[in-house]
């Protein structure tokens, strides 16, 4: 034979076919982006599946309202780069429409406020899938997931009732009112992403690469001091050279030491690391052993 | 490198959680964070990490220690990447197992050497072998229990050897293993020296997978790519995914159900232009005639017509708590076409107890039988085990849109 697939190949290949499929089978659908790499990838996917056509679906970003300026400064760029239409829901809103409390603590995530935003925005524009860049490797529940996984009204996930997903067939009809979240990059490892950002030279937002950062140290974690997170008494503060292994919320992600500027910087120092990319770097995870799962129930992606 | 996907499948108590733990333990795949969640969650005494927690992610799960729906796993060593399904062996849930079987190459069947060949082992066996698995392990785990026995490894392989008659493996390799000790799991042991074999990692990095990149070409119109903006304005692709064998520049295909003939002119795989996809690719096709094509059209070189009928005999894998009804329309999903059909008969059911075909026509959940279906317009399909890509298909409940039975066509 001429060529064969390799790993990197098939994944992309099973990518782009889930992608068209959701477009295909869909009258709404979304895509779901955060500015992390993953939905970044996604975006690039997206392209391999649609041009010279354009995406049948938005962009549709959950501003949580404490994200990185470099994130949300990096999403405008790519939108207006790529032309594509991008759908803003505001967890501010959220929170004073329906008088919804923060959690607690000081170090706050919107993780959970983040399901009112997302499911209202999925009913003001009628859409019936959701594109997300969640991986199975990423956290236990989400190891459970179908690729096209069914939601009822309430955006709820039941694990223990989950569709029968056979071969590459994907079954997207759905009664009305339930809707479905599509995961086209489920079999990607941390490590394949970056592999297949090094191959294409995906562009990444600053925040993934090593950088000097005021940081005060919370449990063994750094968390950048920011307009919501300002130093107390007591804290130690540090300024580190760090990067994030993930881009969340200001508020509970989590910087990690390192000196990588480069992407193969960074695939070193994964391929070296023992902590699982989630541990390292998400603070409202570690809550409970089953705080994914929770959240899922309740209609997170 | 590439990637084998795997499922194992065992008994409640056969090991195959520790199993799955042994392997991603010893190869290192197991991050610091997760070891510490499992130390913590560990509580057999002497015990420091219960490796059978690695694979566990549903509260209810851990609750009652059992596996309720496939986890999928991921590793790598030096030559391969892995995708482990770790799949439920309760026959409640064998739909969630089938889910797991239908992406596998490989099947592990995990049995426990003091039980021998069980009915469990031959349900799982029959699942894999339907749903097209080509490569079955079959290993023979809680050997340390039997001082290593070669007689006992010696007659589970003869036992397997003679059910394997009626099922569809090109290939079945049995290993003697202890999970929990770690024999011939990551490296050979010597406590079983009678045993020539490879251990099982090295079996799994060197196990040859099935490709159809040989077969007969197939291709489905997936989506059609027509911008219809200025620059663009001729554009007319149609992308989808290469089922089976080769489409090259050049080639004389014919599209179905039309049966209009033309030429491919130019095929793109990721915005660029390439001379032949094969199987596993996705490609846009561009042809020479200006024809009506849409979503679910099969292009097929002309020379290698598949089979085209409206009356299809074919398997049927039930999915459903609510059992099949002769008689009633369902929809059928044949990748990206969906027609009508109805249940015409059922021809013969079979039963894993008396590893034989039985008669009845009441098909329930997990059952296996042989049918016939009437569909509202003709098909175009491969049989299963010629062509495993084009060979299957699901059936859909019409008002639940439940997918409730798995078909692999005769």
């Amino acid at each position: 034979m001429s060529h064969t697939n390799d790993y990197l190949e098939q994944l992309e290949n099973e990518a782009i076919y889930i992608l068209r499929e959701t477009a295909a089978q869909f009258e709404k659908p979304a895509l779901l982006f955060s500015g992390g790499k993953d939905s970044i990838v996604l975006v690039h996917l997206a392209l391999k599946a649609f041009r010279p056509g354009k995406f049948p679906f938005p962009l549709v970003h959950i501003d949580t309202g404490h994200n990185f300026p470099e994130a949300i400064e990096f999403r405008d760029k790519l939108v207006n780069q790529i032309g594509e239409k991008l759908i803003v829901g505001n967890v501010e809103e959220s929170i004073k429409k329906y008088n919804l409390k923060e959690t607690a603590g000081r170090f706050p995530s919107r993780n959970a406020l983040q399901t009112y935003t997302l499911l209202d925005t999925i009913q003001e524009n009628e859409f019936d899938a959701c594109i997300g860049g969640a991986r199975r490797d990423e956290e236990k529940a989400r190891a459970k997931e179908r690729i096209f996984s069914v939601r009822d009204d309430f955006g709820q996930w039941d694990p223990k009732l989950q569709r029968p997903e056979l071969w590459d067939i994907l079954n997207g009809k759905v009664q009305k009112g339930h809707n479905v979240r599509v995961f086209p990059i489920s079999n990607w490892t941390e490590l394949d992403v970056w592999n297949y950002i090094q191959k294409y030279n995906i562009e990444l937002p600053s925040l993934y690469f090593a950088h000097d950062r005021e940081c005060i140290v919370h449990q063994d974690k750094l968390v950048a001091t920011s307009q919501f997170i300002q130093p107390q008494e007591g804290d130690t503060v540090v300024v580190e050279r760090v990067r994030y292994r993930t881009v969340g919320d200001m508020t509970c992600t989590a910087a990690v030491p390192s000196q990588a500027a480069t992407i193969q910087d960074i695939i070193d120092d994964i391929i070296q690391t023992r902590i699982s990319e989630r541990g390292q770097t998400r603070l409202d995870d570690q809550l409970s052993e089953a705080a994914m799962e929770d959240r899922k129930k309740q209609g997170y992606f | 490198m590439n990637t084998l996907r795997f499922i194992t499948a065992g008994n409640v108590d056969d090991g195959k959680s520790t199993l799955i733990g042994r392997l991603l333990y010893d190869s290192d795949s197991i991050h610091t964070d997760q070891l510490g969640v499992l130390q913590k969650q560990t509580k057999q005494e002497g015990v420091d990490i219960d490796l059978s927690l690695i694979t566990d992610g549903l509260r209810a799960e851990r609750e009652q220690g059992i596996t309720i729906d496939v986890a999928y796993k991921y590793f790598s060593t030096k030559k391969r990447k892995f995708i482990i399904a770790d799949a439920p062996g309760h026959e409640q849930y064998t739909r969630n197992m089938i889910t797991g079987a239908s992406n596998s190459d490989l099947i592990i069947i995990l049995v426990d050497a003091r039980n021998g060949i069980t009915e469990q082992t031959k349900r799982h066996a029959s699942v894999g072998s339907l749903m097209g698995i080509k490569k079955a392990i079959i290993a023979i785990n809680k050997i340390d229990l039997l001082n290593y026995s070669e007689q006992t490894f010696n007659q589970i392989q003869s036992d397997f050897e003679t059910i394997k008659k009626e099922l569809n493996y090109d290939e079945v390799i049995y290993i003697p293993v202890s999970a929990l000790v770690g024999d011939n799991i990551v490296r050979k042991s010597e406590n079983t020296p009678w045993y020539t074999g490879k251990a099982l990692l090295e079996t799994l990095e060197s196990v040859e997978i099935n490709t159809t990149k040989d077969l007969a070409s197939r291709f489905q119109v997936q989506w059609v790519i027509r911008p219809k903006d200025e620059k663009n304005h001729d554009y007319r692709g149609y992308a989808g995914l290469v089922l089976s064998g080769t489409y090259k520049v050049g080639d004389l295909v014919t599209i179905l159900p039309s049966k209009i003939e033309t030429k491919i002119v130019k095929i793109e795989k990721n915005l660029e232009e390439i001379n032949e996809g094969v199987a596993g690719d996705n490609v846009v096709l561009h042809f020479e005639k200006d024809v009506d094509i849409s979503r679910g059209d099969t292009v097929v070189l002309s020379n290698q017509l598949p089979l085209e009928s409206n009356q299809i005999t074919t398997w049927i894998s039930w999915l459903d708590n609510a059992s099949l009804q002769v008689g009633k329309t369902y929809l059928l999903q044949h990748r990206f076409k969906n027609v009508r059909v109805k249940v015409q008969e059922v021809n013969r059911k079979w039963n894993v107890n008396q590893w034989q075909f039985t008669e009845g026509d009441t098909i329930q959940l997990n059952d296996i039988a042989q049918v016939t279906l009437r569909t509202n317009q003709p098909l175009f399909y491969d049989a299963f085990d010629k062509n495993s890509k084009s060979g299957n298909a699901v059936l859909i409940d019409e008002t639940s849109y439940n997918t409730v039975g798995a078909l692999m066509f005769l």
